[in-house]
């Protein structure tokens, strides 16, 4: 098997290359998770970019991205495999009346009836893949028993067809906005990375990246701005995405400076509840909106 | 020490003060610092962490204990910075009205440089000096200084230099946000630089005892582990930014419990209906799904300043999950006693309705001291009706009433009129009745539970919902 990376500092520059800009531990814990083929559990804020690295490290290797999306009821015929009953049904009901049910049975048991869900699509690919396993705290306790034999294994086992082994391990990212703890078991299988808001500093470098056509000054003022508003006790701190956005928007609307009155204009970019605002408004003492 | 069994010692450490660490994550991390190898610090900082560190509320132990075995220099070495000037020796602490030390006056001409500029290194050099030329205090043995962060932050006294600052940085065009956004900007670096500090004076403390001991005494818990009443300022806010968060957690704990808690009575009908696909026998039995049992709650509690934090912390934590509760009424009190629920409106801001608490409740009477008993009677007397057969009263405080009564039958009469009633106690089991404290008085009328931390705290509010 060919390396995914060959360090760290190739894992930033990829990943930069596809406007992903990762701090040092970011590109360190991925090379980390390609070299010792461990899945990277990864958890922040919502808006932090979690999601984002997984596409981003299939982007940069040219690899397929199998998604996995993860809500309360997932269950193992949406995750991992399901038999096609109604081709199955069909088969048997189409099979010539001399032909002996042994023979029909072996035959409804093959590749052919088989609908592979993301699980085991990734693990029989054969071809470089990324696993993006999302917001994997949404599921309940049984998937994840389930997420802990296919993570640490690499393999599934399908009773009438037998295990099947990954030929080649898929780089496995699994998000969780931390609504409720994983077990400690998935969590000692995989390695972890914490995502959190970036320094301003780096935050303005992924502006200029995403925005184009903005303004350097401008985008150091958006995200000392932003900085800023996530000192303040906030419900909703905002995100990065958000942070784009709002750039995005003064960019739209021709804004050459952020001062009080744009940011009372467009506040609602980047805060989404009243008391929020409220709040904003009045550490930052804005005028009122109009 | 090789290498090797310096990873162990760090393992092992780590382990001391508190995180889970299985056999398996430390073999990953000798495993993977093999992969990555030791030449950037920051990189094997990253790695030990992806592997060690699987709950972000450990993340500052880590990082503490982290700088403790992985060291940037050892004593005082020489810095690069300025030219390859020497590096400061370490000599006593100077008084503090020496404000003209030429020390002190370059260093705080450096600092202003890098709370300007945000450079990092800068910063890590002038931590150094700062606590070689200003934190050494007269040790127990002549030659081992003891090492203190507060005469270093004391005598540099960086806040000072904030002023100054703002005017190099706006000059006339001090118009509000820039100004905020200078601000913010330079809190965070004087926050950094305070951690550089602290680093450094627990790394000379460990090189002058050894490092599990400094690992153990200078290490705090991490926040779901902070006590209430032992807050700093900085944790009781990253405490109240813990809030919504613990509520969500606790919300959809609580719902997926709910939905998947026992059956409900026989649905009949359903039943019949089922049994129609099997031939009529009844294979799948349906139920009626459960009615939720919400409680009344009343909360009753103790805001004077000893435990005033706590209080304020569950108050919020009880308010953030009202959904969970059909109705939540709370009263504060010292020594008078007033119903505070106006101040927690649905969708308020949490430090606004700490505030406004602080500025109108009227809470205290002639003296300002704690009364229990003075607080029960002042309730049955005013309040009486808040609780009913469905309610579940909630009492929070130390139970130290500075040898006032404690009005027991009152508070008895209370609690049996009450569904249930708890008693939440941000002390130690252990301090209870020492001094004032009348808390087993009181335990033999209303359970009394230990509630010191986040964490027992949720699981308090979980068995309670």
């Amino acid at each position: 098997m060919t390396a995914w990376f060959d360090s760290p500092d190739a894992v930033a520059r990829g990943l930069a290359d596809v406007g992903y800009l990762a701090d040092s531990a970011t590109a360190t814990t991925v090379f980390l998770a390609t070299t010792l083929e461990r899945p990277v559990l990864v958890e922040g804020p919502a808006g932090v970019g979690k999601t984002e690295l997984a596409k981003a490290v299939a982007a940069t290797t040219n690899a397929g991205l199998v998604r996995l999306q993860c809500y309360e009821g997932l269950d193992e015929a949406r995750a991992l495999y399901e038999w096609n009953y109604k081709k199955q049904l069909l088969r048997i009901q189409a099979a010539p009346a001399e032909q002996a049910w042994e023979q029909t049975h072996d035959d409804i048991f093959t590749e052919e009836f088989l609908l592979t869900r993301p699980l085991l699509t990734a693990i029989r690919r054969d071809e470089p893949t990324v696993l993006l396993i999302d917001e994997a705290d949404k599921t309940d306790v049984e998937v994840e028993a389930l997420l802990l034999e296919v993570l640490s294994e690499f393999q599934v086992t399908v009773p009438e067809l037998g295990t099947i082994a990954a030929t080649r391990r898929p780089f496995v990212v699994v998000t969780s906005n931390a609504t409720r703890e994983l077990s400690e078991a998935l969590k000692r299988r995989c390695l972890y990375l914490y995502l959190d808001y970036p320094t301003p500093e780096r935050e303005r470098e992924i502006v200029l990246k995403r925005v184009p056509g903005i303004d350097a000054d401008l985008a150091e003022q958006v995200v000392r701005t932003t900085a800023t508003l996530r000192t303040l006790e906030l419900k909703k701190s905002p995100s990065v995405a958000e942070t784009i956005d709002w750039a995005r928007t003064l960019v739209a609307l021709g804004a050459a400076t952020l001062d009080e009155k744009t940011t009372s204009s467009t506040l609602g970019v980047v805060l989404k509840h009243a008391t929020d605002h409220a709040r904003a408004r009045k550490e930052l003492d804005l005028p009122p909106a109009e | 020490m090789s290498l090797f069994e310096h990873h162990v010692e760090f393992v092992t450490a780590l382990r001391d003060a508190g995180l889970t660490i299985s056999i398996s994550e430390g073999l990953d991390a000798a495993n993977a610092v093999q992969a990555v190898g030791l030449a950037d610090r920051e990189q094997l900082r990253a790695v030990y962490a992806a592997t060690l560190v699987k709950r972000q509320s450990h993340r500052t132990i880590f990082d503490n204990v982290f700088d403790l075995y992985y060291p940037l220099v050892y004593g005082s070495a020489a810095t690069d910075r300025n030219g390859g000037r020497a590096a400061e020796p370490v000599r006593e602490s100077p008084p503090p009205w020496a404000v003209n030390d030429p020390l002190r006056l370059q260093l705080r001409e450096e600092l202003s440089e890098y709370l300007r500029t945000g450079d990092e290194q800068l910063a890590q050099g002038i931590a150094r000096d700062a606590v070689a030329g200003f934190g050494a205090l007269q040790g127990f043995q002549p030659g081992r200084p003891s090492w203190s962060r507060t005469t270093v932050l004391d005598r540099l006294a960086p806040q000072t230099l904030l002023a100054n600052l703002l005017e190099q940085m706006l000059g006339d065009d001090r118009d509000g946000i820039a100004e905020q956004r200078a601000r913010t900007a330079i809190d965070q670096r004087l926050r950094r630089f305070t951690q550089l500090v602290e680093a450094d004076v627990r790394r000379r403390i460990a090189e002058q005892t050894s490092f599990r001991a400094a690992a153990r005494s200078g290490v705090r818990p991490g926040i779901d582990r902070v006590a209430f009443l032992s807050a700093t300022k900085t944790e009781l806010a990253a405490l109240r930014r813990e809030v919504q968060p613990l509520a969500r957690r606790l919300a959809a704990r609580l719902a997926h419990d709910h939905r998947r808690g026992k059956r409900g009575a026989l649905d009949m009908r359903r039943t019949m209906r089922n049994s129609l696909s099997f031939g009529g026998v009844p294979v799948d039995t349906a139920h009626r799904p459960r009615h939720p049992v919400k409680t009344d709650l009343v909360v009753l509690c103790d805001v004077s300043e000893s435990v005033s934090s706590f209080a304020h912390f569950t108050l919020l934590l009880i308010y953030a999950l009202r959904e969970q509760f059909s109705r939540v009424r709370a009263f504060a009190f010292v020594d008078d006693i007033d119903e505070v629920t106006r101040f927690f409106a649905p969708g308020g801001d949490i430090l606004d309705s700490i505030t406004q608490l602080g500025e109108q409740a009227q809470v205290t009477w002639l003296l300002g001291r704690t009364d229990y008993g003075r607080a029960f009677e002042l309730f049955e007397e005013r309040y009486a009706d808040a609780i009913g057969r469905r309610t579940s009263l909630l009492v929070l405080g130390d139970a130290r009433s500075n040898y006032g009564p404690l009005a027991l039958d009152t508070l008895e009469r209370l609690a049996a009129k009450a569904k249930h009633a708890y008693w939440l106690n941000p002390e130690r089991t252990a301090v209870w009745d020492t001094g004032d404290s009348a808390a087993s008085r009181y335990a033999d009328v209303v359970p009394m539970v230990e509630c010191r931390n986040l964490t027992q705290l949720g699981e308090f509010v979980k068995s309670l919902a």
